[in-house]
């Protein structure tokens, strides 16, 4: 065993950037919960802002048009959902499926010409000085600018939900359409924009696998992300905060045993492997004393008439 | 309400994975189960390839399937269950985790033919195939420890079962015999294909003083990471990845399977088909070297290729003794060369690597 081997400064760092893609696709997911819709196709937006994202980058050399990109073929593909659960009042479940189905495959297609490629490098934002600070420099002041961005939209999304008025109309949308309704509120084009959002996060996270944490094109390579995100979402009862928390938590666990490993740590591997899945589940059973539920009509479709 | 939409969004994709196996009467039918995605450009790219040889050499009297991404365990049990249903003649499962499940299968459909890669359980209609990977692994474990600066060299593993173990065994004894100093770091990844992981695994080697990552998992990403990186040298793992050529990429491990996929076929049609175990290397063509680029010293090129040649003729076997296990125990005397069976089974480190082979 080698601890010094482990270098702290390069382990934060490294999880950090782990990180983020959970924080977008889970905060992204927040909001759309938070309207009242349950959308199981995280995954598959993901990987569609994966490709657009890495497709616009080599196409333009321009890592930030490609981000732009991400975000907007995540928002095009999650339409797609707002339309058969908004418009056409499908099954929530049915349908986000579908959507992982759809965008697992359909990235598949765009991206064949791109396996292989290297992408245009996204610099780290100059901070200056701030850079040079001992231990604080390496670990906050070297990263690239949608690391930050990733932070200031929790920070945004939490102040948004919890002191605006249209955060107050999201959450009385989500908790029950039929009141919002008849106050006034158009449900369906308030969930349609919440659903937008949540695949232009989810977008962004996908680029950012593909981007800058691989990075590279590789089919099929969210590999999972999507699905643990949604888990991430009911982990931190619909809250922001708790979200950033246990984004950090599952990606420094999963990087401190990645470490661990290779410094020849005499715990058994598989201890280590399923610790990031473990923590996360025993994190979920303590903050479950809180009394924040679900929103109330979350998964329930909503029609005028009803 | 939640569990009947669930079987239905089931149903649903069964229905869109079904929608590829169209009816066709008096081909022979040819499945092929993948534990990745064929675009991963690795392991299952060359599957791939192998299947698409197979319709190339016979056109309109084969026809295959493949189903991609299948999760080793039960559920790959439903899926190849669902192509022997539809009508397969024969059904290539190409990852060691669905042993059990295509032994299960195969006992249900016993005019079905079944070919597991990797394993090592057979039936009447179950056969085997590997490829000698080791053989590979010892010319990169000579190229690594010559190059090495650090001395320091990365390993990803996948899982620990023998086909694994045995690749970081040959890898260790041929860098230790050109370079005494060598360290093998190994991270085990717990997947065949998680790029953002194996990226992240390669990483986390590379901060820790590794300026070799050597992989056995499926993905280019740990490529991407080196190139990133930069000055760390790897090996293309299963399929050439030529595309991170000459650096970090600076040789390969190329598994080639169309010959034996068209062998096979041909067999299941001509009626002579029957449970067999292959495992080849070099010699006849299934493990290939890519090419060795200008990033490795001409001399040390010239033993890789030397090393490869007497392995390819057999005057070299890779697991040739004086060698003992990591315990310190006598594995093999001087002279002797390890035994198919020792080596399929391999479950243990040879002397030197330090950590235990989680179990």
């Amino acid at each position: 065993m080698d601890l010094s081997a482990i270098n702290p400064l390069l382990f934060v760092a490294g999880f950090l950037v782990a990180a983020t893609p959970l924080i977008f696709a889970a905060l992204g997911e927040l909001v759309v919960e938070k309207s009242g819709v349950l959308n199981l196709g995280v995954e598959g937006m993901m990987i569609i802002g994966a490709i657009c994202g890495f497709a616009t980058a080599v196409e333009t050399g321009s890592p930030l048009l490609g981000f732009a990109a991400a975000a907007v073929g995540g928002a095009a593909l999650s339409l797609l959902f707002a339309f058969l659960t908004q418009i056409t009042l499908a099954n929530q479940v049915a349908s986000g499926l579908a959507l992982t189905l759809f965008g697992l495959g359909f990235s598949a297609l765009l991206g064949q010409s791109y396996v292989g490629v290297k992408p245009p490098r996204l610099a780290e934002v100059n901070f200056g000085p701030l850079h040079d600070i001992p231990v604080l420099g390496p670990i906050l002041f070297s990263h690239d600018i949608i690391l930050y961005l990733g932070f200031a939209m929790v920070v945004a999304v939490w102040a948004m939900l919890k002191f605006t008025r249209a955060g107050l109309i999201l959450r009385a949308v989500g908790e029950s359409h039929d009141a919002a309704h008849a106050l006034g509120y158009k449900v369906v084009r308030i969930r349609t924009l919440a659903i937008m959002f949540g695949g232009a996060c989810a977008g962004l996270g996908g680029a950012y696998i593909s981007l800058i944490r691989v990075p590279q094109w590789t089919e099929g390579m969210t590999a999972g992300v999507g699905w643990i995100a949604l888990a991430l979402v009911v982990f931190a009862s619909w809250k922001p905060w708790r979200l950033l928390l246990g984004a950090y938590l599952f990606g420094g666990i999963t990087q401190l045993q990645l470490n661990l490993q290779g410094a020849g740590v005499a715990i058994p591997v598989e201890y280590l492997a399923m610790s990031p899945y473990i923590i996360t589940i025993l994190v979920l059973v303590v903050l479950s004393a809180d009394k924040s539920a679900a929103p109330a009509s979350l998964g329930r479709n909503f029609h005028a008439s009803s | 309400m939640k569990l009947s939409t669930l079987l239905a969004s089931a149903a649903l994709a069964l229905g869109l994975a079904g929608g590829a196996y169209a009816d066709a009467h008096g081909k022979t039918k040819v499945g092929f189960v993948f534990v990745g995605p064929v675009g991963d450009g690795g392991w299952t790219y060359e599957h791939n390839q192998g299947r698409l040889a197979v319709e190339a050499e016979f056109g309109d009297k084969v026809e295959t399937v493949f189903v991609e991404s299948v999760a080793e365990g039960p559920d790959s049990e439903r899926v190849m269950t669902q192509m022997a249903l539809d009508g397969a003649d024969l059904i290539f499962t190409t990852s060691f985790g669905y042993m059990d499940p295509t032994i299960n299968v195969a006992a249900k459909f016993p005019d079905v033919k079944f070919e597991h890669a990797t394993g090592y359980k057979r039936a009447d209609n179950v056969s085997t195939y590997s490829a000698r990977f080791y053989e590979g692994r010892a010319i990169q474990g000579h190229i690594a420890g010559k190059m090495t600066k650090s001395n320091i060299i990365g390993y990803i593993g996948s899982f620990p079962i023998p086909e694994v173990i045995r690749g970081i065994n040959s890898a260790y004894i041929h860098a230790k015999k050109v370079n005494p100093d060598v360290e093998f770091k190994i991270v085990w990844a717990y997947t065949w294909f998680d790029p953002a992981k194996e990226a992240d695994a390669a990483k986390v080697l590379i901060e820790q003083g590794a300026d070799v990552v050597l992989q056995h998992t499926d993905s280019t990403a740990p490529q991407a990471a080196a190139q990133e990186a930069g000055n760390v040298i790897t090996f293309g793992q299963a399929s050439d990845m030529a595309q991170y050529a000459p650096m970090p990429r600076v040789s390969s491990i190329i598994d080639d399977w169309a010959p034996y996929y068209i062998a096979r076929t041909k067999a299941v049609m001509d009626g002579t088909w029957t449970s067999t175990d292959t495992w080849d290397g070099i010699g006849p063509g299934m493990v290939g070297i890519g090419e060795i680029s200008d990033a490795v010293p001409a001399d040390v090129k010239e033993e890789a290729l030397a090393l490869k040649a007497s392995i390819a003729d057999g005057s070299y076997h890779p697991f040739t003794g004086p060698l003992k296990k990591q315990d310190g125990s006598d594995f093999l005397a001087e002279g002797e060369t390890a035994d198919d069976g020792t080596l399929a089974g391999m479950n243990f480190y040879v002397e030197g690597i330090t950590g235990d082979i989680p179990n």
